[in-house]
């Protein structure tokens, strides 16, 4: 790296976070801290049935005696949870049937963010369920997708209309008792989406979940439960922002997916929290368990996520591949610049024979940050001819950022075939040369050559969100290399 | 078009270029002969803008204007081209968006709008015949996997797409076998016309036989040590570069 590149990379400017917007709205909070009184308010609030109180009570019970973990390549500040906020919600939000009822500043706040929520401007076929802070706003195209069987709601409406799936599944992919963080989300989650597709049924549309942060202080903490029944199949987006803040802000989030026989989800996320500012001042902390399990035979989960955003992102979207041929995968690309962290991997935990998981992550660093790539392959005695392919490549953007890489294997059956490849590159000063040279300037440069590197993640995304994921790649890194 | 005057260059202090002289006019060919380090493909690479080198004495004037202090892709973009003597990879970028992208930034360059996606396809299957190149190597990523051959073809076939006013051709003909050779000299010439000019930077004679040009140079030790006409080039084929050392 010659000293004019060097100089260059050293202004990590125009970063501009474009949704670090503020909705003045009138907002019906509990007051900060955490304990058994304010979970029973938060249970009141939402009119939840005895069986949730009782739910959330064990997880905060079980909490307490936790102690947040250490062992992720992440400098974590101490988190003071007496400090968060646990629900805030817009004002007398009922759940709007109706658009016209919607508060017109809420509906512009979805508008800014590219989210309409009128059906009628949904060209694309995408249904929405919208939430801000602790509650769901509104959820588009309920009615038409009920017409085939299909629920896809907020987490509270479910509670109350589907007492019975939620009980049946919540908490079975992901336990209240399986991390500090899950069992935080438990005590305190307030909204999020669910989604049950019925037997034999193909989704016609993407169903999407778009979540914001907008209030002070407070922690997102949503849930989101998605229920693939026999030979059915459904496309799930997560999209996410927040305003630009100095404080940090908590989001713990659980996402747990099942698939029956032969069912297949495939779930999407562009996550695009704010990361801070150039100096690494404020930005999310973004602390979410995801995790699927392939429970029938020949079922399929699908994860591919987009991490540009967050201070710092600590997830394993994972799969428990427990049915016979049933099938993981694992499609990532972890952007970090400036002072953002990630800590981002996936666990494949095959059970059943024959299962197969694909892992491809591609993270890319760039500034003062650090990206790690964490991933666990673990074969148990009774999967026979399991296979894994894992391939993980890190990109450097300068010579101040870092990349690591942890797999982890466990492999307990000698018919497994895993494969793991890794590479660590850097963008070559001769490609960006060569780009110039057919007149590409340096910064559209890197965008290409980002977006290639990009690309066999960004090809499994919609198409919708894929144009959108290029974008947000090449604004990401704008600034970061010379 | 292009004056290059007492033009020295070197490269973490080490001097290659010392005191280059040369004059290029719209409608010429000129090429540049020379053994190994004599810097040719270092002049190649200052004139495109490489900062690998630095300029340390003397000016280089394209159309006029002094270009040691623009950036590549501006000279690029006011029709300097370079055929590169080793083409990188980018893997994952497919040709036609590589293209597609060079040319609409050198279009808005010129205050032009960009080219529509179906017009762009319509230039590359023209160009693509000059070239005699395959439609599956234009679906490909930028010269990944590609062969030696094929990479110089891409090469004469980004030329043709850009219409450079001025080509620069670093050795494309290293590593050509007969019939590659052929078809990149066909390109070249039949791009060629009264106003562009085209330096070829060339080891051998070979190239010569099919790109007939105005004027050959002879580099050594950094500098021009001898300019005649192309009779010069069957010259040294003959007599080799030793008579240099004399």
């Amino acid at each position: 790296m010659n000293l004019e590149q060097g100089k260059i990379l050293d202004q990590v400017t125009s970063n501009e976070y474009k949704y670090g917007f503020y909705t003045d709205i009138e907002i019906d909070s509990l007051p900060k801290g955490l304990n058994e009184e304010i979970i029973r308010m938060i249970s009141e609030k939402k009119k939840e049935p005895k069986f949730m109180l009782e739910f959330r009570l064990k997880a905060y019970r079980h909490w307490k005696t936790m102690k947040m973990p250490t062992w992720a390549h992440l400098q974590l500040p101490e988190i003071n949870y007496q400090d968060i906020i646990y629900y805030a919600a817009p004002k007398s939000i009922t759940k709007y049937q109706n658009l016209d009822e919607v508060d017109p500043e809420l509906l512009a706040t979805f508008e800014k963010l590219g989210i309409p929520l009128g059906e009628q401007k949904h060209l694309t076929g995408v249904a929405v369920d919208a939430v801000m802070d602790s509650t769901s706003v509104k959820t588009t195209f309920r009615e038409t997708l009920a017409e085939l069987g299909i629920i896809f709601c907020s987490f509270s409406d479910a509670v109350k209309e589907h007492p019975d799936l939620v009980k049946k599944y919540m908490g079975s992919v992901v336990p209240y008792t399986d991390n500090y963080f899950a069992a935080l989300n438990s005590a305190v989650f307030s909204d999020g989406s669910f989604c049950y597709i019925p037997k034999g049924v193909r989704c016609p549309m993407e169903l999407s979940t778009y979540f914001r942060i907008n209030a002070f202080n407070t922690g997102q903490f949503e849930r989101t439960l998605i229920i693939a029944d026999d030979e059915s199949y459904v496309s799930y987006l997560e999209g996410c922002t927040a305003p630009k803040r100095d404080e940090n802000q908590l989001h713990a989030a659980i996402v747990e997916i099942v698939t029956h026989e032969s069912a297949e989800v495939k779930y999407s996320t562009v996550q695009n929290w704010y990361p801070g500012d150039k100096e690494g001042k404020g930005g999310i902390y973004n602390f979410v368990t995801k995790r699927g399990i392939c429970k029938g035979n020949n079922s399929k989960i699908s994860w591919t996520q987009v991490e540009t955003g967050s201070a710092i992102t600590w997830k394993y979207p994972s799969c428990i591949l427990k049915g016979d041929n049933s099938v993981g995968e694992f499609y990532s690309v972890a952007v970090t610049n400036n002072h953002q962290q990630a800590d981002t991997g996936t666990k494949m935990l095959h059970i059943g024979k024959n299962s197969r998981s694909t892992i491809i992550s591609k993270g890319i660093s760039a500034g003062k940050s650090q990206n790690s790539y964490r991933g666990l392959v673990k074969v148990l005695k009774t999967a026979d001819n399991v296979r894994n392919y894992t391939q993980c490549d890190s990109l450097l953007l300068g010579d101040q950022c870092g990349a690591h890489t942890f797999p982890y294997l466990e492999i307990d059956n000698e018919s497994a075939i895993i494969e793991h490849e890794a590479t660590t590159s850097k963008i070559g000063e001769d490609q960006i040369f060569y780009c110039n040279q057919r007149g590409i300037d340096t910064e559209n440069a890197i965008g290409l050559i980002i977006n290639g590197y990009a690309k066999e993640v960004l090809n499994k995304l919609p198409m919708e969100f894929a144009v959108e994921a290029r974008k947000l790649l090449e604004i990401s890194l704008e600034g970061s290399v010379g | 078009m292009l004056e290059i005057k007492n033009l020295h260059a070197s490269v973490e202090g080490k001097e290659i270029l010392k005191g280059i002289n040369l004059e290029v006019h719209v409608g010429e060919v000129h090429a540049i002969m020379g053994p190994n380090g004599s810097g040719k493909s270092t002049l190649a690479s200052v004139l495109a803008g490489s900062n690998t080198f630095e300029v340390t004495k003397g000016s280089i004037h394209y159309l006029g204007e002094n270009l040691t202090e623009l950036p590549p892709e501006d000279r690029a973009r006011k029709g300097i081209f370079l055929g590169f003597q080793y083409p990188v990879e980018i893997p994952g970028v497919s040709m036609v968006n590589f293209m597609k992208t060079a040319l609409n930034e050198q279009r808005k360059f010129k205050n032009l709008e960009p080219v529509s996606a179906s017009d762009f396809l319509k230039l590359m299957r023209e160009k693509k015949e000059i070239v005699e190149i395959t439609s599956s190597l234009t679906n490909r990523s930028v010269n990944e996997g590609f062969s030696g051959g094929e990479k110089k073809k891409n090469e004469i076939f980004q030329m043709a797409i850009l219409e450079p006013k001025l080509a620069i051709l670093d050795e494309t003909d290293s590593g050509l076998d007969i019939d590659a050779l052929r078809i990149v000299a066909k390109g070249v010439n039949k791009l060629r016309n009264k106003d562009n000019a085209t330096i070829i930077i060339t080891h051998y004679q070979r190239l010569l036989e099919y790109i007939v040009p105005d004027f050959v140079h002879v580099m050594y030790k950094g500098n021009i040590v001898k300019s005649s006409g192309k009779d010069l080039a069957l010259e040294l084929e003959e007599k080799g570069y030793d008579w240099l050392k004399e």
